[in-house]
């Protein structure tokens, strides 16, 4: 049981980045490819809405496969965030000034997802095309918001992948590492550029 | 130009140091400078060393000659580590003539201040114990020879023998430092080379427990300015990944074992 105590430090912080990746990661994806149907006009996105929202059980899943792991991996990551030190100034190496980013879009991200939840999931009303038209068309702040939160999320979700790979001890060597950093920086300009577009498409009118 | 014309030629020319200082653990900080006369291939170390033959700042004022400390000087025994122009380096290696000046010397504030440019560094000696960074031969009788060492892993595990505890990957790390209890990169490199010994690999677990005890490899942020810092070139950040593939197969296996 001692043993257990001194081991539980580690335990989080692993159980931390592996929320990050499953489910966090994956409900990103999915929330990314669903808000991406919008691309192919109003119908294609609400019914998409409506199959997600016929899915059995939803609140169960809802609550122990994102809102739980997605509050771990909040809070514990701004602990994680507040134990770190910072010394890009000192240190400007490009993995240096990533750890940085790291922390700074998991911040941003952590503030954005809670307005986004406040002005959608909990705000009463019905998740369709028209409502999200009405939040990012009433003010052009709330556009920009959502541009910089969706760039903010992808760039932590393609990083912190990068970062997975290590702490689990799957990319070793610093060739692996290298193409490890190439591949999520191409998987976060793809994830924001879809993220984005879907942002456009909602602006046009059903 | 003659031997006469380039000594002539550099005694016109001075090195102009700052540093910062501290009297003793508890007092605050300062910072003086110092000119000091060009000698041809003069390193930080000679630089010092001119200070203590005549201990006098810029303007002339006599002050209390600088503490350092070195001893090899030939970057082999890492006592000499101190942040010169912003980065943690050895000021044996630290040749005036590649230096951009006036070159800023800096104790290494992730230890504790001894005095001036002296750390006390045994921190890094309390991590090589929890990690077990040594090979246990001694018993009560004669245990005979120890497995053979492959070469292929000899050639790799060399690399990593090669660290000397300077603590330059422990002052760049942004994730040492006050908040935490970080042992350092330097620390998980040796679990990994002792972790390689055939013999030294008889007790892998217990360094694989210490790698996720307080401290321990989990608090590595992944910001790699160790690797870029370490005077040996020791593949620091390999060694943290190849420890992090070593503990999490561990720590399941533990786990589903119990």
């Amino acid at each position: 049981m001692a043993q257990a105590q001194t081991h539980s430090e580690y335990v989080l912080r692993r159980l931390h980045t592996l929320a990050g990746v499953v489910p966090v990661g994956l409900f990103l994806l999915e929330h990314l490819f669903t808000n991406a149907m919008a691309t192919s006009g109003a119908y294609a996105y609400n019914s998409a809405v409506y199959t997600i929202q016929h899915i059995p059980f939803l609140h169960v899943v809802e609550f122990f496969f994102i809102f739980l792991p997605l509050v771990y991996h909040g809070v514990y990551g701004l602990y994680v965030a507040y134990t770190s030190g910072y010394n890009a100034g000192q240190y400007s190496w490009g993995r240096n000034v990533m750890f940085v980013l790291q922390r700074i879009t998991g911040i941003i991200t952590f503030v954005f997802i809670i307005f986004h939840l406040w002005t959608t999931r909990f705000s009463g009303r019905a998740p369709t095309f028209q409502m999200v038209h009405d939040l990012l068309t009433q003010n052009p702040a709330y556009f920009w918001f959502m541009v910089i939160g969706v760039v903010a999320a992808t760039f932590h979700f393609s990083n912190g992948l990068w970062s997975f790979c290590i702490h689990w001890g799957i990319t070793v060597g610093a060739r692996a590492q290298r193409i490890t950093a190439y591949v999520t920086m191409v998987l976060f300009v793809v994830l924001a550029a879809v993220g984005i577009s879907s942002l456009v498409a909602f602006t046009h009118t059903a | 130009m003659s031997a006469e014309a380039v000594k002539e030629a550099t005694s016109q020319r001075t090195v102009h140091l700052i540093i910062e200082r501290q009297d003793n653990p508890n007092s605050k900080p300062y910072t003086q400078e110092f000119i000091l006369p060009y000698r041809p291939g003069m390193n930080v170390i000679a630089c010092l060393m001119e200070i203590q033959r005549n201990p006098v700042d810029k303007d002339g004022n006599p002050v209390a000659p600088v503490a350092w400390e070195c001893n090899c000087l030939e970057e082999i025994c890492g006592a000499c580590m101190m942040v010169i122009n912003g980065k943690p380096r050895q000021a044996c290696t630290a040749v005036v003539d590649q230096l951009e000046q006036p070159i800023r010397l800096k104790p290494a504030r992730t230890f504790p201040v001894v005095r001036d440019l002296v750390v006390d560094r045994s921190r890094m000696f309390d991590a090589l114990k929890k990690i077990k960074a040594w090979i246990p031969i001694d018993g009560t009788y004669d245990l005979g020879p120890g497995p053979r060492m492959p070469e292929r892993d000899r050639q790799w595990a060399y690399e990593l023998s090669r660290c000397f505890t300077c603590g330059a990957c422990l002052e760049a790390c942004p994730n040492v430092n006050e908040r935490t209890s970080f042992i350092g990169a330097f620390a998980i490199s040796q679990a990994r080379l002792f972790n390689a010994h055939p013999t030294g690999a008889m007790h892998r677990e217990e360094r694989l427990e210490a790698l996720m005890g307080e401290g321990g490899i989990h608090e590595c942020g992944n910001a790699q300015n160790c690797v870029q810092v370490c005077p040996k070139g020791i593949p620091l950040t390999t060694s943290i990944a190849a420890m992090n593939r070593q503990v999490t197969w561990y720590a399941i296996g533990a786990w589903l074992k119990k």
